[in-house]
């Protein structure tokens, strides 16, 4: 165990806003003076990733390890040596933004038992609003697959739930209970809720209002 | 409608389809359509239907070929590079009379391009789907919900004018999340007596056939499909007028590319620039009668793609001269930013006011 080194494993179904988790966690862990490694493990996804954010990644001071031709346009998901090195010289914390599933989380079964090795994180990321998790048993048994191939035991549930730009403090004040039903049938706890830190301060446990970045093309004209 | 969900463009077009009665998927996975293949993998075998991942893409679309001869609703779903290769497919689905839904969505090209999203299949999809005098219904959607809402329609008008549909989506579209809802659909698919159903003893067989003996024979049949296709042009054209009431300039875009001249026509809008959005929702048949309407009362229009410019021609077409056409376009997987088009309005209205 090396205790001084933090890991989170950022993981869940498609959409569920990891991504976007993954870079508000990184600068909030900056901000509070920790020197920050974002590792984009998504080999899934071809476009909104981490490392559409390098570059005001790199300005806030976080190092980011990306997949070698990540929004490139080659399809080729190849990921770089970088990613072990993480583990001997990330800095204070880790941060492992990981593709969608178990087909994106295939990727973090290589690096298990350099992980473990680590204090570490196994974070879940939930949205009650997406299509084939309404469920806490089919958001469970998503999980459940994930975590077969990652090789690695889940420590926490994050409860991420949108609906895109028509997310109201309705929904995710209504997703509470959902996400601490996925915990409680995963037997672990719930860590905190994420939401749009333009809605008002929800009253919900461990609330982690958070800026939105993944965002459409369309969308940054809007508010110049 | 009902409960609201969070989509991938992707899984949007996969579910509708589910809702729409097509329970026949054939595809062969290429980026940025895969999940399209995904969802029906994981889904299909639930409802009872079909998923079947083919050698190829060329293997995928005879599939289609045989499953919609039978008069059930099939459907195959890539991106550009596997779209030609389902060409020859595509064109023997036409010469059959046979309906199907193609999906598209389209990424960089020509050759294997790149993975980023590109609107330069126009061509290809509304001139030359494959070889012969033939069109496929062409619907451009551009939101997750309009995905959803044109599913049904392109199923159903395939059944109409016993043709393929085929929904023109680009990367950006299948790869984005978006809130969506499901209309509560009953799907009816239509009577088909040409269908290949077993003769039971009580018919004559069916033929289902592209080849025919005599050129005279041949010509017969292509001129009246043409007649059908007329209809078309008359009866299912689909086209959005934005702020066209009072416009003295017109942008006229499709698709993703749509969202983005929205934004940058409200900017304008709000410069003072009298200009509108017409955004084609039907590519074929395409939008002639209110574009030549357009072109009478503007002043100029611009054409906005993602590609060197293709829809343009048809634009130009169908303005006939009554008013110039100037064209703004990225290519190579590259998204227009609503800066840049801004930049065009204000060029075509003579400045920024």
């Amino acid at each position: 165990m090396e205790p001084n080194r933090k890991i989170y494993l950022i993981t869940g179904h498609y959409g569920s806003g990891k991504t976007n988790l993954a870079v508000n966690l990184a600068l909030r862990e900056r901000a509070a003076g920790k020197t920050v490694t974002l590792v984009d493990l998504d080999i899934v996804n071809p476009y909104f990733r981490s490392a559409d954010f390098a570059p005001m990644l790199a300005d806030a001071g976080i190092r980011m390890v990306s997949p070698m031709y990540a929004n490139s346009n080659l399809d080729i998901p190849a990921l770089s040596g970088a990613v072990d090195a993480v583990f001997d010289n990330g800095g204070d914390c880790v941060i492992m933004d990981v593709g969608g599933d178990d087909a994106g989380a295939i990727a973090l079964g290589r690096y298990a038992p350099a992980i473990a090795r680590h204090n570490y994180e196994f974070w879940y990321v939930v949205n009650c609003c997406r299509y084939l998790t309404q469920t806490p048993e089919e958001a469970l048994s998503v999980l459940r697959e994930i975590q077969v191939v990652a090789r690695l035991q889940p420590t926490g549930v994050v409860n991420c739930s949108n609906l895109g730009e028509e997310t109201t403090t309705a929904i995710v004040e209504q997703s509470v209970p959902f996400a601490q039903k996925v915990a409680d049938l995963a037997g672990i706890p719930v860590k905190c809720t994420a939401y749009d830190k333009k809605l008002a301060p929800l009253k919900v446990p461990d609330p982690f209002p958070v800026e939105i970045f993944v965002k459409k093309p369309w969308d940054s004209a809007e508010e110049e | 409608m009902g409960e609201k969900f969070l989509m991938k463009g992707n899984e949007a077009l996969a579910e509708a389809a589910i809702r729409n009665g097509c329970k026949h998927f054939f595809g062969y996975p290429i980026t940025p359509q895969t999940e399209v293949a995904a969802y029906m993998a994981k889904r299909m075998p639930k409802i009872g239907g079909t998923y079947l991942q083919a050698e190829s893409e060329i293997a995928a679309i005879n599939m289609v070929l045989g499953c919609a001869s039978t008069g059930a609703r099939a459907m195959t779903s890539s991106s550009s590079p596997g779209i030609s290769l389902k060409g020859e497919g595509i064109s023997y689905i036409i010469g059959s009379d046979l309906p199907c839904l193609i999906i598209n969505v389209m990424r960089g090209g020509p050759g294997l391009g790149g993975i980023q999203p590109s609107q330069a299949d126009y061509w290809q999809a509304t001139k030359a789907p494959g070889h012969g005098d033939g069109q496929v219904l062409v619907f451009a959607p551009s939101s997750v919900q309009e995905i959803v809402n044109l599913i049904g329609q392109a199923f159903d008008l395939a059944e109409t004018y016993r043709m393929p549909a085929m929904i023109l989506a680009d990367g950006m579209l299948g790869q984005m999340m978006e809130p969506v809802e499901f209309p509560e659909v009953v799907p009816t698919p239509h009577e088909k007596p040409w269908a290949l159903t077993g003769t039971k003893g009580q018919r004559k067989p069916n033929i289902v056939n592209s080849l025919y003996l005599q050129p005279q024979e041949l010509e017969r049949t292509i001129i009246e499909r043409q007649k059908r296709y007329d209809i078309i042009r008359e009866k299912e054209v689909q086209v959005e007028l934005q702020y066209m009431d009072d416009a003295e300039f017109a942008v006229v875009a499709y698709g993703a590319t749509a969202r983005v001249v929205k934004s940058a026509v409200s900017k304008a809008r709000a410069k003072g620039i009298k200009v509108g959005l017409i955004r084609p929702i039907t590519l074929w048949p395409f939008p002639e009668k209110e574009i030549a309407a357009a072109a009478k009362q503007v002043k100029a229009m611009l054409t906005v793609e993602m590609s060197m410019g293709q829809m343009v021609e048809d634009v130009r077409l169908a303005a006939n001269g009554a008013c110039p056409v100037g064209f703004f376009g990225r290519t190579g997987g590259i998204v227009p930013s609503p800066a840049e088009v801004l930049a065009e309005i204000e060029k075509m209205a003579g400045g920024a006011k």
